[in-house]
């Protein structure tokens, strides 16, 4: 379980700072997606960054199953809007990048299984400029999953894909997910894919970020979901909410 | 990619036809001994390369070798160590910005009345006309990276040596490689010049004794066969920037 207590940031100097996160507290169960949704600038790669233990200058209390985050302790999967790709390895050694890092031998079968699932075992010898944008993401997802994360970050992965290769891979992700079950925080722009994906959706409000509100999404996992009345009326619910909420500021 | 290999051999054929022509052709126009013909001149080389010059090629590559070897060892670690801690950055930079533009061949005398007129100075000249290209190159490179690329190892909790060598070293090489091939022009002009003086051995030695015993066939030999050295180890340069950085 992560637990963050009003957590706030600033960026700047101390005489100029803006805030970023305006005493947030959540509790996020293990074993579950979230999926997190906010105006643009609200904070949410921020928000993930703490998580992530990039960012180290916050106020506030945020621990990983009851311990500060340390990188260095927690095994946890990163994922980001620009694929966080090395260019100067080939997709074989950026997939195992974060079984190298950990300083342990990668487990040769899982990784091929990975491989197989995600579809990019032709590739393994290419430089990521020998990509194409959902390929990169392939491998970036085939990465944190070879990693064996206790926690799963990711931010936009998805949003630079066109709609096609986009929904492809949100199947891809769900589909090695289950298998998993790893506590995932999902950062999107999109309704359709924080409903899609989330089984908690989490709303932001416009800058500087507070959650106004999380929702038990009804809709998690349910199958055929994007043909089905369920989809479309929550779906219609959250955009509403969306709407007054982002603009009573 | 392979093209571009094609291309450049094409391109070094075509210039050294070129030359040679242009070459030829004065040489056959004004037919005077200060202009001997290329072909006169390459078998010249053939007859005495194993005799005359080989010792003294050895000498000059070796100097300009353990130069540049010296240099990289030395600027590389200073610059990524600039490029990386801004505290280091801030204490340095301008001790590099203010000797940057010096004309280091300047500073010839002074190597020499510090360090005698022997292999250590030579050396000295070589490393300092290189080793401030190859920092400040390092250092901008390192700069150049943008945050995100350190994300996804931060988040792994990697080690500072761990950034080092998965990221600052791969992503620095191939601004590091391009910058020694070009300094490598100056470097050999400046061995060129302190081959002059105070030895025996070197390219440099070999030229100005042949010029001084008016002997212009052996004169040109050794012209052409320095060129030929810079050329050699600029492509060999250039080859292991192609190989090694195949990712760009
Ligand atoms: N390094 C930084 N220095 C100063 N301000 C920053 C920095 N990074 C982000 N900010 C500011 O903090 C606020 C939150 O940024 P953040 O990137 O977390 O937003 P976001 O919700 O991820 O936005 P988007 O949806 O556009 O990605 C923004 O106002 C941004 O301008
Ligand atoms: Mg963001």
């Amino acid at each position: 379980m992560i637990s963050v207590k009003e957590l706030s940031v600033a960026y700047g100097e101390n005489q100029q700072l803006t805030p970023a996160l305006d005493k947030v507290t959540i509790e996020i169960d293990s074993g579950q997606i979230y999926t997190f949704i906010g105006p643009s600038g609200c904070g949410k790669s921020t928000f993930l960054y703490i998580l992530a233990g990039i960012l180290r200058d916050y106020q506030g209390i945020v621990t990983i199953d009851g311990k500060p985050v340390d990188p260095q302790k927690q095994r946890i999967g990163l994922i980001l809007q620009n694929y966080g790709l090395l260019p100067w390895k080939n997709v074989y050694q950026n997939a195992i990048l974060g079984a190298k890092i950990k300083d342990q031998p990668a487990d040769e079968p899982y990784v091929r299984f990975i491989f197989q699932q995600l579809g990019i075992e032709d590739l393994l010898g290419r430089y990521p400029k020998e990509l194409s944008g959902g390929q990169q993401q392939r491998v970036a997802i085939a990465r944190a999953f070879i990693l064996k994360p206790d926690l799963l970050l990711m931010d936009e992965p998805f949003s630079a894909l066109d709609a096609i290769t986009r929904e492809e891979i949100q199947d891809l992700f769900l589909k090695i997910w289950k298998q998993h079950q790893v506590t995932t925080v999902f950062i999107t722009h999109s309704v359709d894919e924080a409903l899609y994906l989330g089984s908690k959706i989490v709303v932001f409000s416009p800058a500087p970020g507070k959650i106004i509100e999380v929702i038990d999404n009804p809709c998690f996992q349910l199958e055929n979901l994007r043909a089905r009345d369920e989809y479309y009326r929550m779906s219609k619910q959250l955009r509403k909410m969306l709407s007054e909420e982002w603009s009573k500021q | 990619m392979v093209e571009a290999v094609k291309d450049k051999w094409l391109g070094a054929a075509y210039s050294f036809i070129v030359v040679l022509v242009f070459w030829g052709l004065v040489s056959w126009w004004l037919d005077i001994p200060i202009i001997p013909s290329p072909a006169a001149v390459f078998q010249n080389i053939l007859d005495i390369y194993t005799s005359k010059m080989q010792a003294h090629v050895a000498a000059s590559l070796l100097r300009i070798l353990a130069g540049i070897i010296i240099a990289i060892l030395a600027g590389v670690p200073l610059g990524f160590l600039m490029g990386y801690f801004e505290r280091v950055d801030k204490i340095l930079s301008p001790l590099v910005y203010f000797t940057y533009p010096v004309p280091k061949l300047a500073l010839l005398p002074i190597v020499m009345l510090l360090f005698g007129l022997g292999e250590t100075s030579k050396l000295i000249m070589i490393i300092l006309i290189i080793v401030f290209q190859i920092i400040i190159t390092s250092r901008d490179a390192v700069k150049s990276i943008p945050a995100e690329t350190y994300h996804s190892l931060q988040s792994l909790g990697a080690s500072r040596r761990q950034m080092f060598t998965e990221i600052i070293v791969p992503a620095s090489l191939p601004e590091v490689l391009t910058a020694t091939r070009l300094a490598l022009g100056t470097a050999v002009s400046i061995l060129f010049f302190t081959e002059t003086f105070g030895t025996e051995y070197g390219m440099g030695y070999f030229i100005m004794d042949a010029w001084m015993r008016v002997n212009y066939l052996e004169m040109y030999s050794g012209i052409v066969v320095l060129s030929f050295m810079g050329f050699v180890i600029f492509t060999l340069i250039d080859l292991s920037e192609s190989r090694l950085c195949s990712w760009r």
